[in-house]
């Protein structure tokens, strides 16, 4: 079902950058933490690579020129984060 | 710049209508402690931060803070979206449905619309640091107070996630103001 593996990557998604958003939080006071920052780079790559799948499966995740769009744009595809995400 | 991105922090997704719980959430998102104070504050007062650890911190959570207001944002439209009228006016949530129907506006549970009345950026930025750890500790009481207005699980745990991010703020910020202080001490023999 799609609509289920559209909300498994998401949350996938959600988990990878809630720990990039941590670490990135404690490095912005600790910026000499090298073991930290292995770690923040190595959750980026992998949020990276599931973003990529995301994207590719179901249209951007941003815009502006961050994100490849299929046609016809792909930006407007339901559904928006506020409808039962 | 700032780049949306198109999914929530933390996922959303309210089956049962409470237009009640609505107009008292909203405070969060215009309120006096809400999420659009937050981040107009750190990212208003991160010019003057004297050292990179602090334009960093500011920027970040004031970042971190607007994704909170879409989370909040979320809940009030998801609470009043399947709500039929005679819902809304048993529930006692009226007189919101009166000013804005079922749309999201920045108000506080009170009815006090949002002004910048609600935060400081004073050119300092030891006070300016003081005036955030008080903020994230009366947006975690906030959030304790819906908690115990709260009875569906859909609700309580998105609120229990914001809640949790206030505390981490605050230490953040303690760690930031340490550092600050440092540096004005530092400053003033050199
Ligand atoms: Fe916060």
């Amino acid at each position: 079902m799609t609509v289920n593996d559209r909300a498994r990557l998401l949350d996938e998604i959600r988990i990878l950058e809630f720990m990039a958003v941590e670490l990135n939080l404690y490095l912005d006071n600790n910026p000499n933490d090298h073991k930290a920052i292995r770690d923040y780079n190595s959750f980026t790559k992998q949020l990276m690579a599931v973003k990529d799948e995301y994207q590719r499966r179901y249209g951007p995740l941003s815009n502006f020129g961050t994100a490849l769009s299929q046609s016809p744009w792909a930006w407007l595809n339901d559904p928006w984060p506020w409808e039962l995400d | 710049m700032w780049i949306y991105e198109k999914k929530l922090q933390f996922p959303i997704r309210i089956k049962n209508p409470n237009p009640k719980m609505a107009t008292l959430i909203i405070s969060q998102y215009g309120g006096p402690d809400g999420e659009l104070a937050a981040s107009l504050r750190y990212l208003s007062q991160r010019y003057i931060m004297p050292i990179p650890e602090g334009k960093g911190l500011l920027t970040d959570i004031g970042t971190e803070e607007l994704a909170h207001f879409e989370m909040v944002g979320t809940m009030v439209y998801q609470l009043m979206k399947g709500a039929s009228d005679e819902e809304i006016k048993a529930s006692g949530a009226g007189p919101y449905f009166t000013d804005h129907g079922r749309g999201v506006y920045p108000t506080s549970a009170a009815g006090n619309p949002f002004t910048a009345a609600y935060i400081q950026s004073k050119g300092d930025p030891i006070a300016d640091l003081n005036e955030d750890l008080a903020a994230e500790q009366k947006a975690r009481s906030t959030y304790e107070w819906l908690l115990r207005m709260a009875d569906d699980p859909d609700v309580i745990e998105p609120l229990k996630f914001l809640r949790q991010r206030e505390v981490v703020h605050y230490q953040r910020f303690g760690e930031l103001l340490m550092k600050v202080q440092d540096y004005v001490e530092s400053k003033k023999y050199f």
